[in-house]
């Protein structure tokens, strides 16, 4: 039952068809773990927050620095130096008291990450590694977890809903990690705040439809966005028959730790 | 011969294979991977894999970052 606070407000999303009170009663006891609370996890957690998910476990080892703040809309300058997972927190406690935030300060890694996702009933990846991603993909397909998988670099962003057993895996796409510092990264090719802006609130839109159920969820389709020509683009998607994962023969068959090497570019 | 790429038809030479259709775009290999009709052929094959005419191809880059 909402109270008449959660009816007012709630209200202009109970008054949609396709929403309305049933969706919002998911929406409130729902679970979501948001790993990453930067570019693309701020939108995330915000609209997810004022949307009114019941839970939201936020995952993030880092602190925040002056170059985030360009696109990292959680986070001010009177939060610099501070951890990312207690500035969040504050923003998303004054934007809807009712949410219960979990923090988790620190990195996921293959020892703590099945006891984390386990609370959840939705995964959002708002990570900005290759590593993390197959770890955490990995992983939602072993736990049978839905994962709303978003990233972005450059203006460039990119977008799946994959469901365990149901929908194609993220190796379906990528079969393996690309190869150690040839993929450019945030910190070394630069991001536009508007591309993270964009994939993350689309991350959430999907991660709503997950637990709703409401409307059609990117599952079976792959969507690119190109922010420089403004282009949304829909590729088909299928499994592939040999993935290492979720194929006939997996070769991946419990959680790998790739390493992570970082390329930074250092300015002199 | 006429392709699809990305969703615009784009005529090529016959005989093209996927890599060759890589690198005459300017497209380092090693930061996409491609989608063959419909399949996501393994990264070894693309220097076998022929191209034929109408066959639709989607160039998707690693993108990583958050």
């Amino acid at each position: 039952m909402l109270d008449q606070n959660q009816v007012l407000r709630y209200s202009r999303q109970l008054i949609l068809n396709e929403f309305g009170y049933e969706a919002q009663e998911k929406l409130l006891k729902s679970k979501v773990l948001v790993v990453g609370a930067g570019g693309l996890g701020s939108p995330v957690l915000y609209y997810l927050a004022a949307a009114g998910v019941g839970t939201l476990g936020v995952v993030d080892f880092d602190v925040v620095g002056i170059s985030n703040l360009q696109r990292q809309v959680l986070h001010f300058t009177d939060d610099l130096g501070r951890k990312k997972v207690d500035s969040a927190e504050e923003k998303l406690k004054k934007v809807n008291p009712d949410v219960k935030i979990v923090k988790y300060p620190c990195r996921l890694n293959i020892d703590n990450i099945e006891e984390i996702i386990g609370e959840y009933d939705v995964v959002i990846d708002a990570v900005d590694n290759f590593p993390a991603r197959f770890l955490i993909s990995d992983c939602c397909y072993f736990m049978k977890k839905p994962l709303i998988e978003g990233a972005s670099v450059g203006f460039d962003g990119i977008l799946m809903t994959i469901i365990p057993g149901v929908t194609p895996c993220y190796r379906c796409l990528y079969p393996m990690p690309p190869q150690d510092g040839v993929v450019p990264t945030c910190s070394d090719t630069g991001i536009m705040g508007m591309i993270t802006g964009t994939i993350g609130s689309l991350q959430a839109l999907e991660a709503i439809k997950v637990i709703t159920g409401i409307g059609e969820t990117l599952s079976g389709r792959i969507l690119t966005f190109d922010g420089l020509g403004l282009n949304f683009r829909e590729i088909k998607w299928s499994k592939k028959k040999n993935c290492p994962l979720c194929g006939e023969n997996p070769t991946v068959k419990e959680l790998v730790e790739y390493e992570i090497k970082c390329k930074l570019k250092t300015f002199e | 011969m006429k392709l699809k790429v990305n969703g615009k038809e784009e005529l090529v030479d016959d005989g093209l294979t996927i890599l060759g259709l890589l690198e005459k775009k300017g497209i380092k290999p090693m930061l996409v991977v491609v989608e063959h009709n419909f399949e996501v052929p393994e990264r070894e094959n693309w220097g076998n894999i022929k191209l034929a005419e109408s066959d639709n191809l989607e160039i998707v880059k690693f993108i990583g970052g958050g």
